[in-house]
């Protein structure tokens, strides 16, 4: 980070959704606008979305891009802890995950700053 | 006004879906005119294998218990203009359901009702089980089987539909094969018109939610605001001859259509984007495109087909032992370190009899793991409203309703101030999939009058 960056949440840049089958997830992450989909094809890697879901032990992370949707799709294996009928969790589903994944920190230049979503 | 497309409307995407989202879809069906069909998404793994137990109790039983909730409101408005329903409300049971389906019909005043039954997604019989056992893992081929269903695809629905079925069904199809059936009916394309086939799909995977391409699960305050969500509108998929589609919402209602909550839905519980596998296609939104053409209209190009994949997916459920859940909430000043202090009497109470999971609501919850590694990570904080929540299975029930006593004794002999002890204790299923020749489980298509 320097003078010229600052760091904002990921879900000031994207939006997201959780699906589920058996024990695997996957989470879309979909840039609110153009500008900010090579940001978050950098930054959001496979490499990190594992380390933010490392306490749920995936066994494989694979990332999928999609620029014409401006998006990405992530899958996750195994973070389900069994999936919807094994799981001790309340939300068997992980439903949730997507903003697991959205509290993730981007790294974005002054210049886009204006055009974060959500409360300043 | 008419277009020259097939407008298919989603009617319900889940057994608990609500019982009057499917009024206004097809009042907006008739209003705009032109042909339309409507479709009924109720089905998931848990329910099938519920359904299957509610049949062997009662042989009449067996399909969607709210059948009547999601599909009287809308029977004879349908049946009057010509809008056939499709539905996976059969479950372990179509025919129940068509015969009930008939009986509301007549109390409707409405004329014979033609109802078409899709079956052969049952695999749970004799000659069932014998097929799975070939298929399914060593591990699990000698298990208890509590339900088993082959995903049948819009084939049998399309030949119920040109035999004139004014409602066609089924018990496990596959989700999006609800309205492809339909496509294929009106339109006639050919079973290996695999780029047509995977555009429709797509559609079907856009309806078989309900309200979620709508602005369902989709709302978040601040960020991504949606109109109305208590009356949010249900959707309407407006199919081309070509396959090509638009996606748009029921007149008069809340919610909205936009990119975004398209782009949620389109990746919705896919994979690889370029393989989404169906008993029809392999469709493919690798480069697929979003674009708004309207005030809640949708258009959505570039998917693609592929040859349709040479297996079913079978799910297989089994019975899964007992789920036990025990909460008892403490607040106020030190309320987290009262909290924590109660989940360590139980464990000590439990020992390993049982393998716990712990949550703090209020501190940390969902995000963490059954194995209690991200809790055991979080320094103990200054939470004033926290709820201990914790969870067990184990196939002897005995042991889990001890957790429960255990959670419940806390009243009297853990922390201070600790109140609303609620306990629950569950059968649980448990579920697998495997892989079957598609010729080896055909489906079975009746018309019944």
């Amino acid at each position: 980070m320097s003078e010229t960056t600052l760091r904002a949440p990921l879900y000031r840049l994207a939006h997201g959704r959780t699906g589920d089958k058996g024990d695997r997830s996957n989470v879309s992450v979909i840039a609110y606008r153009p500008e900010f989909f090579p940001l978050i094809v950098e930054q959001v890697t496979e490499a990190r979305v594992a380390e933010r879901f490392g306490h749920r032990r995936p066994t494989a992370v694979r990332r999928y891009v999609l620029p014409k949707l401006g998006a990405m799709n992530f899958v996750l294996d195994g973070v389900l802890d069994g999936g919807v009928n094994d799981s001790l969790n309340l939300d068997t589903h992980g439903k949730s995950l997507a903003f697991l994944l959205l509290g993730m920190e981007i790294d974005v230049p002054q210049a886009l700053a204006p055009l974060l979503a959500g409360p300043r | 006004m008419t277009r020259d497309v097939l407008s298919i409307g989603g009617g319900a995407g889940f057994s608990g879906d609500r019982w009057d989202a499917a009024g206004p879809v097809v009042e907006t069906l008739i209003k705009r005119g032109g042909r339309a069909a409507l479709i009924f998404e109720t089905l998931a793994e848990r329910t099938l294998a519920l359904a299957q137990l509610a049949r062997r109790k009662d042989s009449a039983a067996g399909y969607e218990p709210s059948l009547e909730r999601f599909v009287g409101p809308v029977l004879k408005r349908c049946v009057d203009h010509g809008i056939p329903i499709i539905g996976n409300f059969g479950a372990a049971n179509p025919r129940g359901a068509a015969r009930r389906l008939q009986v509301l019909a007549r109390e409707q005043g409405l004329a014979r009702l033609r109802v078409g039954v899709v079956e052969g997604d049952d695999l749970s019989d004799e000659r069932g089980r014998t097929l799975l056992r070939e298929y399914l893992a060593p591990s699990d081929a000698g298990r208890e089987i509590v339900s088993a269903n082959v995903y049948q695809g819009a084939g049998p629905i399309a030949a119920a539909l040109r035999e004139g079925a004014k409602v066609v069904v089924t018990g496990r199809v596959a989700d999006p094969s609800l309205a492809l059936g339909a496509a294929v009916a009106h339109y006639g394309w050919a079973e290996d018109d695999w780029d047509t086939l995977g555009r429709v799909t797509m559609a079907g995977h856009l309806l078989e939610c309900g309200a979620q391409v709508t602005g369902g699960y989709f709302a978040d305050p601040g960020f991504k605001e949606v109109p109305d969500l208590h009356d949010i509108g249900y959707p309407i998929a407006e199919v081309a001859p070509d396959g090509s589609f638009v996606v748009t919402k029921a007149e008069r209602t809340g919610g909205l259509v936009d990119a975004r909550t398209v782009k949620e839905q389109l990746l919705y519980e896919v994979h690889d984007p370029a393989a989404y596998l169906t008993p029809d296609v392999i469709a493919d939104i690798s480069q697929a495109e979003v674009q708004e053409i309207g005030e809640d209209r949708v258009a959505v190009a570039g998917v693609q087909g592929h040859p349709r994949p040479a297996t079913l997916k079978v799910s297989v459920c089994f019975d899964g032992g007992w789920l036990g859940e025990a909460e008892i909430s403490y607040a106020g000043p030190n309320a987290e370190r009262r909290a924590r202090l109660a989940a360590e009497i139980v464990r000590q109470r439990i020992g390993d009899t049982l393998v716990l999971r712990v949550d703090l609501i209020g501190v940390l919850s969902v995000f963490a793991d059954d194995g209690g590694r991200a809790l055991a990570a979080r320094a103990p904080g200054d939470a004033r409203d926290v709820r201990l929540r914790v969870a067990a299975a184990h196939a002897d029930r005995a042991r889990v309703e001890r957790l429960l006593a255990e959670v419940t004794a806390l009243y009297t002999c853990g922390p201070a101030g600790g109140g609303g002890v609620r306990t629950s204790l569950r059968s649980r299923l448990s579920t697998v999939s495997c892989l079957v020749p598609r010729e080896r489980a055909p489906a079975r298509c009746e018309i019944l009058d």
